[in-house]
Order: C-alpha cells, then structure tokens, then sequence
C-alpha cells in the first residue's frame, strides 16, 4: 500500500531529516518528495510504500504525529487511494 | 505524482471544513426471521443482526484510520418490523425494540433503524400494533429509530395513519419529556420513503434489497459553503451551480471509495452512496450558510426556496457522475436544529414553519427536526404530515416529518438535544384547528398525475425493449437523475399523444 504523507505548518531547521527519520525506522520507502515554501508555511508532501514497513500503519500514525507535535507542524498520514479517487477520473 | 494543492486542498477539507463520512449503514434483512413465536423471532433477530455486521464497527474504525477520513457514525437498517412481526399476532410488539436495541449495544453501532411501518395505502397484520407500541418503544430503547410511510405519489396518502401518526409523534414526545422529548427525534414520518437510506432516522432495509448491503452517507456542507466563499465573489448563478457540482463530485468520490472498501472488506454487497448535504451543530457546517454564501441576508428571506433548489439539483449532479449507485435521499437536507445557520434564523423569527414547508418542495428531504410547542394538538401535527406528504405525493419525491413538540415550553423557548441532534428554539405554528378534516380518515387518492405517467411509462418501456433499455427504478427519487432528464423529454412527446388520444376517446 502507498500513503501520501503530508506536513504542513511553520519552516524550521530539521523537519525533513526527522520525518524520513520516522520512516527510515519503520522500514518505510520514500518513492517521491515536494516540498514548497509559501511565505513562511511549510508544504512537504511525501509520497511512501509501505509494503515492507516494520510496524502498523496505527503507530506509524502516532510516531509521526509525534514528530508533528514536536517541530510545532500538522503531519497527516493518509492512504493514496483518498487523493486518486478525489482529483483523478 | 498528485499535484500538491489538490492534497492539500483534501486535507484543508478535513481539517478545516468538516468533511466526513456521515454513515456507513449496513441494511440487514430480518426476514427469515420471522417466527409465529415473538421470543423465538426476537432471538432470530439478535442472532442475525450480530451475526451479520460483527465486525462493522471495527471495519469502519480500520477505514476511517487508514484513509485519514473521519467517519462519523456507524448504523445499521433493518427490514420495517411491522413486517417481521406479521406472523406473531403479538400485542408485546415491542419486544422486537429492545432485540434490536440489545444488538445495537453488543456491536456499538450508533444507531440502528427500521421499528418501521409501510401503511401508505392501509395496515397489513403487524403495522397497528408496531406503531401504537412506537412511543414505548423509543422511550425505553436508547439507539432504535423508527419510521412510518404513510403516503406515496402511486397509493395516495393515508389518511387514518397519518390522524394515528399525530398521536404518536405527541405521545412520543410526552412520554421522553423528562429527556428533552428525545423519542420524537428517532421517529420520521414519510411520504415516498426510499428503501436504500443510510441516514437516521429513516433508515430502513427495503424489501426489494439483498440480504445484507453496504450504504454510505457523505457530508459536507462545509466544504460547499468554504468553495463558494473562496471562489464565489461576483461569479453568477451557472457559475456557483457548477461550483457547487464539483465539489459534490469530490465529496461523493470519497465516499464512493469508502463504500467499496468497506464493502470488500466485510464481503457485503456494496448498495448506494447518499450524497446528502448533512449539516451538523458545528460553526460552518451549515446548509443554511451556503445559501447566505450565495448572496442571501438570512436563510428564510424570500430567494431561499429558489437558492435551496439550485443547491438540492447541483449536488445530485455533481453527485451521480462519483458513484456508481446513488440512492438514499441524496440532496440537500434542512433539519432546523442541526443546523446552526438554521438556528440563528429561527431565533431571529426570518425562517418559519411555512418557510421551510415551502423549501421541502425543493430540498431532498422534508420537514426535519422543528421544534414545536408543547401544547399543539394532535391533529395540527397531523396536518402537518398530510400538507407535507401531498408536496411529497404530488412531486414525486421523499418528504417526511420530524416534529418535536417540546413539552411544557412555548415558542420562542429553546430545547436542547446535544450531539448531532443539536437544539431548537420552539418555533410557532399557525393558528386554527383543522381537526374535523383529519378525523375524516380515509386515503387521499393517488394524484393523477402519477397515473398517466405510469401507463406512459409502460409505453415508452415497450417501446424501447427492442434497444434494451431498463428503468428499473424511474421514479425512485435519486436514481439516473441524468437518464431521467434525458428520458422526461421524450415522456412528454408521449404524454401530448396519449392525453390528447385519450381526450379524443372521451368525446366520443
């Protein structure tokens, strides 16, 4: 299954690095990254598989709303499906 | 890759703008469950219920988790009890309450329906004695909802049940007035009931479905409102309809992928997805606010009938090109109380009862959740489900009534319900009795409107047998909206002929 990983809020030094780190622990893939900064908002969105992932999609959830909590930013994890059936035809 | 503002676009309708998926409803059908032996049918009911939505909730949970999308509540509609307890001949009726309720609390579903009726051309044996037991039944049962259709634009309305159904929504009311008259708020009386709803308290699992089937109800008001306050300044009417159509459109595709998902993995059959505008007590999830968003002061004012309307038509558009089944009531719904744009205009005296029975004619559902006074009589009530059911009867469409009458308090008082059910401010209805009209009894007949299509529904079907075209379901409310336009153009060339020969005939 892919998820689309999203984390928004204000840019600070080291938001990237821990949240790869989140998946790196989890034995999750990082296919693809954007990233853009409006003004001072942050918009990293990240596109993962987690076939392989060494723990459950609930606390892969919690360690990055973790990370959220920490760097003061919103992280969602959602699966990609949501997205595709949205804005795809 | 997805582009990044339609991510986040998803996650801004999440987070900011009250997107959900109101349901996930399992109909389940209770009719090999019926038994001459009410115990015994009570027990085939549990049994069955359990067995068939165990893992609902969790599955639900799972979904909601996964995809990152809030799904509000879980229910579960059963075939109408009136029917299952044909053969019990019982009195104790409400024994089918509390099995359905026992089940509701062993699989923590939010709620389930179908103590439910289908009386709209006469009483068949179990009805009587399923809707005088409805007010005991809501008063000692916490999560069964129930519903009675008492007309339909083919049988006509009847009048006996609706002069019974006055009562019962009074003595419901009375009996729960200790709990803010809760009970009349889990009872809706219909006209054209759909048999696919997945949204409380109507709910119920036809008798023309399968055995069990998987319906979603989609929200979203808020997101709606949020589209044409960010997009709608100066842009005209067609504009803000196509507006509201895309939006619809994304709104259903979620929940036509929660559907799915939820149906492969409870290996049920995926039945319809309910594209409603659901609006809850939360600021900005308003039905009311996207009307004043497309220009009105205050919903109530005149234009809120023709803005309502645009709204209810954009939705279904937008709505039936997402999914590959829509049904239920899929529209735009006005409960006064859940609705804090509602709310506010209530309180402010611009949105009256009159009002609002004018905006059933446009909206998709009816006359929902309306605080009344404590002191109206039961036949005003009943008035207001026949004034109700005739707009239902003759515009082919689902209405249904869910008054509240607030006992003890007088308009202009509040009374609160929390929850989802929000609170009402007690509106005042009109003066004078039209009770020697509803003591008539009887059945209003079936307008003849319906009649003349019917038989030019049958041509037009003989006609295009030959090119294999099905109507299955032409004049369910929410179905093919597109194919009906389409085929409405050619009922009217035949509509001209047939009246005209059958005009021809008459004379001679």
């Amino acid at each position: 299954m892919r998820a689309i990983i999203t984390v928004i809020g204000k840019d600070t030094v080291g938001i990237l690095a821990r949240v790869s780190d989140a998946c790196a622990k989890a034995d999750v893939n990082i296919v693809e990254v954007t990233q853009s900064v409006l003004q001072d908002m942050f918009a990293m969105i990240m596109l993962v598989e987690l076939d392989k992932a060494n723990i459950e999609f609930e606390q892969l959830k919690d360690s990055l709303k973790k990370v959220g909590d920490e760097t003061a930013t919103k992280i969602h994890i959602m699966h990609e499906d949501i997205f595709n059936s949205m804005h795809r035809i | 890759m997805l582009e990044t503002k339609d991510i986040l676009e998803t996650i801004n309708m999440i987070d900011n703008e009250n997107l959900d998926v109101r349901t996930i409803t399992m109909g389940i059908s209770l009719l090999d469950c019926m038994d001459d032996n009410i115990d015994k049918a009570c027990v085939k009911v549990y049994d069955k219920i359990c067995r068939s939505a165990g893992d609902l909730v969790k599955t639900g949970e799972d979904i909601e988790k996964e995809y990152g999308i809030p799904i509000i509540h879980k229910r579960i509609s059963v075939t109408p009890i009136g029917m299952v307890a044909a053969p019990c001949q019982s009195k104790k009726i409400v024994k089918f309450a509390y099995a359905l309720d026992k089940a509701a609390k062993e699989l923590g579903v939010n709620f389930i329906g179908g103590y439910s009726a289908l009386v709209q051309k006469g009483f068949a044996s179990g009805d009587y004695a399923l809707i005088e037991s409805i007010p005991q039944a809501l008063s000692e049962t916490d999560f069964v909802c129930s519903s009675v259709n008492i007309g339909s634009t083919k049988a006509g309305i009847n009048m006996d049940a609706v002069k019974m159904m006055g009562r019962i929504v009074k003595e419901t009311a009375e009996i729960t007035a200790d709990r803010n008259c809760i009970g009349a708020a889990k009872l809706v009386v219909f006209c054209n009931a759909p048999e696919d709803n997945p949204f409380m308290a109507g709910a119920f699992h036809g008798v023309g479905e399968a055995d069990t089937v998987i319906n979603v109800g989609v929200s979203g008001p808020g997101v709606v409102r949020a589209a044409l306050a960010k997009n709608g300044a100066g842009k005209d009417i067609t504009e803000i309809a196509d507006m509201v159509k895309k939006t619809a459109f994304k709104i259903t595709r979620m929940g036509q992928l929660v559907a799915k998902e939820a149906s492969k993995r409870l290996c049920v059959p995926f039945g319809i997805v309910d594209l409603s505008l659901a609006p809850t007590p939360a600021v900005g999830d308003s039905v009311a606010y996207i009307l004043e968003e497309m220009g009105l002061e205050t919903c109530g004012c005149h234009g809120t009938t023709a803005a309502l309307a645009l709204l209810n038509d954009a939705v279904k558009k937008g709505g039936v090109m997402a999914s590959s089944h829509v049904g239920g009531l899929s529209g735009a719904f006005i409960p006064v109380s859940e609705d804090a744009g509602m709310i506010a205009a209530a309180q402010s005296g611009r949105l009256d009862i009159t009002k609002l029975e004018s905006m059933t004619a446009v909206c998709s559902v009816g006359l929902d959740m309306i605080v009344v006074p404590g002191d109206i009589t039961p036949e005003t009530i009943s008035a207001i489900i026949a004034d109700e059911a005739a707009i239902g009867m003759v515009n082919t469409k689902t209405t249904a009534v869910r008054l509240i009458p607030a006992v003890g308090r007088k308009a202009g008082e509040m009374l609160e319900f929390g929850g989802l059910l929000g609170s009402g401010p007690v509106m005042p209805v009109r003066e004078g009795a039209p009770d020697v009209f509803i003591n008539r009894g009887g059945r209003i007949p079936a307008p003849l409107l319906c009649g003349l299509r019917s038989k030019i529904f049958r041509q037009v079907v003989q006609i295009n047998r030959g090119k294999a075209v099905a109507l299955p379901r032409f004049f369910g409310q929410a179905d093919g909206i597109i194919f009906k336009q389409a085929v409405r153009l050619e009922l009217c060339g035949v509509a001209l002929i047939f009246f005209y020969r059958q005009q021809t005939d008459t004379r001679g």
